[in-house]
């Protein structure tokens, strides 16, 4: 035991002496969560749009009242007739156009139904999909409210209903991808790199002929990075909640839990590769070739999982990250329990045990 | 017998690494494996200390083989590889004190053992081992390597790279190891060092030419050796080469060293035939022979 | 300036912050000479020799090489020297011929001089066999004669050499140093850096680096008879021990 104790507290020197390794490790997930939250974002904000109104009566200004209130548009321009949609358009700067049917507040009155056509600019699809759902969703809740007010129920556009994401919140999807980059990178990665330094520096032949157990090492190396992962979880969640309001509607402990099985499923994974690489370099490329890119891409973090062609819906089925991605999601969006991701659990679970025991078995007790 | 090498081979794909090498070190013995880069030394290092299997032979470490008993070895031996493998950010006193704690002891308990080398690193025991001399790492590494007491002490190339002085002072060290009963196998590419050892291993391109004391290697050398000089160094060894008695010719710093193919050398006879060669300043006598010498003539 | 001497050096310092490196070091090389530049890791001669090949200003003092002032014309002194060192020598990943097309190359010779040198030069060591193997395959000691040849492809006035034969067979470190005599006896100037004193007792001259300064300069065999010891080692130890 003192010996194993030895081991760790050199590894924690090796990790607090270098403090590149060290900015990168606390300072990556600090940044990675603050780009998806802010930059690369779906939500939209102030953005221009007219206003084509031929009616001009109460109903139709109080939706553009309400329009105009909300942060997510400001109303730049009232426009008078059809053709100036396209002109307005070319200029650029005007990415909607909400067009009020003739005789907007008579037809609700008289067949509880009246018309809007938005327009939107599509030469940035995915701003206008925007765009046209946050409309959709002023003009429900306007809806409601007029509703309220009545007996009989008008209607002025097809319902859109979003579920558990209402206010569409990108970084409420960003969050449980960025948390499971962040752990396999830390977890894999780091442990790869730092057994392949000790091959690189000849250390590693020193240790073989020792009394130390290959058992001792391998825990020895891993342990400082499963702390250092937990912290690295903690600081994701926190921020999450505290910075960009996002609920978690589970179990923390449920979730501490789970992260916990990913980070030895991502540990034991670092060691294996780090039993087929002979120096640093080729371990990290190994963890960013191997690891990364599926993780960023089949994991169904970025690209959804149904809309990939067969063959790699299959692959991804092989990726540890998918089926934490799922629980986690799980847990922080739809506070399930146990009950419904004890299937993708016991998939994780399996997979380190895999991993582990061909790591165990592959493990060298000699240098060839 | 503290180490027992019987016909040891090894080849890495194409290259036979080890041929059928066999020597045997007595308890508290210092004995040399001598030879250039790549003539196996650190092959044979790695199979004794249990890291590589050998395609051939057997080989013993204080009774234990390297094979079945691979975990008492490692229990009972020292192994400093080249390069003085240490931790370079760990400080001085943090390395020493990791591998006293991997090998289940403390510096305390075996501090009579690494006394006298430590003591002059102590003054730098904050500073961390990459900042050390070439001179201090390699007697930091030896501290490492001996701080469990062991038995038996495998030195790789523990002098290339280091300056003279730090040179002398190390093979000081291992003279005042060996008194302590210490097996100690050691490996240098350079031929100055020989002399130091009990005993030594002449070896190139995985084969041994030679096993014996300094000394007698030294005496079997079969021919009388001339330190010859002249004017021009080059002309004269383009001379010799040229010669019609020439055994060898090989430069030896100011001199070349100069043996003939007949029984009864002839000084004058030389010196007038380098005389025609227009050399001048000629200078011929007799001189004894060095271990670079007896390698030369053995690897020839 | 003497035109016999290649390397006039006079007062030479380099300094780093408060640290003075190189203390005011003057010496001369003479053509066709086999300079020894001696000293323990730290000395200060690698700096020092960095300042003679002209990739670092020195701090004050005089320098010439090959006749051009380090101060001044450091990129015609790179022209006119050749280098080589243990650590770096050739691509291991080219072949011979390959090798010496490109430091041929980097030197600016034609294309036509590049296939005459490369042929004699392929001669001169024999390697006719494995002019088309790649270099990594070879044994090291053919590697390092392979190294000298191309780093005086160019011709140059003098060559610097860094730790030139340790680790090398005996027999092959004497075929290296009867190539050196060679190019000594053809009027290039050699300056062998190491702190493998065997390496010294070859050299005609021999200067000895201790903090920063000069402490010694003579042949290593009046070296010797001052210092009263059998080899350059000793004078070394010596010195160093104070």
């Amino acid at each position: 035991m003192k010996r194993f104790i030895g081991f760790v507290k050199k590894e924690f020197y090796h990790i607090f002496r270098d403090r590149r390794s060290l900015f990168i490790l606390f300072g990556m997930p600090i940044a990675q969560i603050m780009l998806f939250g802010f930059a690369i974002t779906n939500e939209i904000n102030n953005v221009d749009i007219a206003i084509l109104d031929h009616s001009k009566d109460t109903n139709t200004e109080e939706i553009i009242n309400k329009i105009s209130a909300s942060k997510y548009f400001s109303i730049n321009q009232f426009i008078d007739k059809e053709s100036d949609i396209e002109t307005i358009f070319k200029k650029g700067k005007i990415k909607a156009v909400l067009n009020f049917e003739k005789d907007f507040s008579k037809n609700l009155i008289k067949d509880y139904k009246a018309n809007i056509q938005i327009v939107t600019d599509a030469t940035d699809p995915n701003t206008a999909n925007t765009i046209s759902n946050y409309i959709n969703a002023i003009l429900t809740q306007y809806n409601k409210e007029l509703n309220n007010k009545v007996a009989f129920s008008y209607q002025i556009v097809p319902q859109t209903r979003m579920v558990y994401n209402p206010e569409l919140k990108s970084v409420y999807m960003f969050v449980p991808g960025v948390m499971t980059i962040i752990l396999m990178l830390v977890s894999a990665m780091m442990t790869s790199i730092s057994i392949a330094r000790e091959k690189e520096l000849g250390t590693m032949e020193i240790l073989l002929v020792s009394p130390l157990k290959p058992f001792q090492v391998i825990v020895g190396k891993v342990f400082p990075y499963i702390f250092l992962s937990i912290i690295n979880a903690i600081v994701i969640v926190v921020l999450s909640i505290f910075i960009f309001k996002m609920p978690v509607l589970g179990s923390l402990v449920l979730l501490g839990l789970e992260s916990v099985l990913f980070i030895i499923t991502a540990l034991a994974l670092g060691i294996l590769i780090s039993t087929i690489s002979a120096t640093q370099q080729t371990a990290m490329m190994i963890s960013l070739m191997g690891l990364m890119l599926p993780v960023i891409l089949l994991s169904g973090f970025i690209f959804p999982i149904s809309s990939m062609p067969l063959p790699l819906q299959v692959i991804s089925n092989i990726i540890p990250a998918k089926w934490f991605i799922i629980i986690i999601k799980g847990i922080m969006l739809k506070g399930v329990g146990i009950q419904f991701i004890w299937k993708e659990t016991l998939i994780l679970v399996g997979m380190t045990i895999f991993f582990i025991g061909i790591s165990v078995k592959k493990y060298k007790i000699r240098l060839e | 017998m503290s180490i027992c090498v019987a016909n040891i081979s090894k080849s890495y794909k194409n290259v036979k690494a080890l041929q059928d090498i066999s020597f045997n070190v007595k308890v508290g013995e210092l004995f040399g494996i001598i030879g250039p880069d790549g003539a196996g030394k650190t092959t044979l290092f790695r199979i004794l200390t249990t890291l590589l299997f050998a395609d051939n032979g057997r080989a013993t470490v204080s009774g234990w083989d390297v094979v079945s008993d691979y975990k008492n070895i490692r229990k009972s031996v020292g192994y400093m590889p080249g390069r003085f493998s240490l931790y370079q950010d760990l400080t001085v006193e943090e390395n020493l004190q990791f591998f006293a704690t991997i090998f289940g002891t403390t510096i305390e308990e075996n501090y009579d053992l690494i006394k006298d080398i430590y003591v002059q690193i102590e003054p730098f025991k904050d500073r961390r081992a990459g900042k050390l001399s070439g001179g201090m790492k390699q007697k930091l590494a030896l501290c490492c390597a001996l701080i469990h007491k062991p038995k038996v002490l495998f030195l790789d190339e523990p002098t290339t790279g280091v300056d003279p002085v730090s040179r002398k002072e190390f093979w000081e060290m291992l003279k005042r190891l060996q008194q302590k009963n210490i097996t100690i196998l050691v490996s240098t590419p350079y031929m100055d060092e020989a002399a130091l050892c009990d005993r030594i291993a002449l070896i190139q391109d995985g084969k041994i030419l030679e096993i014996d004391t300094p000394e007698a290697i030294v005496k079997h050398y079969p021919k009388p050796i001339y330190n010859v000089s002249a004017n021009n160094m080059y002309k004269l060894i383009n001379s010799l080469n040229a010669y019609q008695y020439i055994h060898s010719v090989y430069p030896f710093g100011e001199f070349v060293h100069y043996t003939d193919k007949r029984a009864e050398f002839n000084a004058v006879e030389l010196k007038l035939y380098l005389e025609s060669k227009n050399l001048s300043n000629i200078r011929i006598e007799k001189t004894v022979a060095t271990i670079e010498d007896t390698f030369m003539e053995l690897a020839k | 300036m003497s035109i016999h001497n290649v390397i006039q050096v006079e007062g030479l310092t380099k300094k780093f912050g408060d640290f003075t490196a190189v203390n005011a070091i003057s010496f001369k090389v003479e053509k066709g000479e086999i300079f020894g530049f001696l000293g323990a890791n730290g000395a200060g001669k690698t700096t020092a020799m960095k300042m003679l090949i002209g990739i670092s200003i020195p701090s004050s003092g005089k320098a010439t090489v090959a006749g051009f002032d380090v101060f001044t014309h450091a990129e015609s002194i790179k022209k006119s020297i050749g280098y080589m060192s243990q650590k770096f020598a050739l691509y291991d990943d080219l072949t011979v011929k390959e090798n010496i097309t490109f430091f041929g190359g980097i030197y600016g010779l034609s294309r036509k001089r590049i296939r005459q040198k490369s042929a004699v030069l392929i001669e001169e060591l024999g390697l006719e066999k494995v002019a088309n193997k790649l270099v990594g395959a070879l044994p090291l000691g053919w590697k390092q004669k392979l190294s000298f040849s191309v780093s005086m492809i160019h011709d140059p006035k003098i060559v610097f050499l860094d730790e030139p034969t340790g680790g090398v067979d005996p027999i092959t470190r004497r075929q290296f140093w009867e190539m050196i005599y060679k190019a000594a006896n053809q009027g290039i100037t050699v300056f062998v850096t190491t702190h493998y004193m065997d390496e010294a007792e070859y050299c005609d001259r021999v200067s000895i680096m201790v903090n920063g300064k000069i402490e010694a300069l003579d042949t290593p065999k009046k070296l010797k008879e001052q210092f009263k010891v059998a080899n350059m080692n000793d004078v070394f130890l010596k010195l160093a021990r104070g």
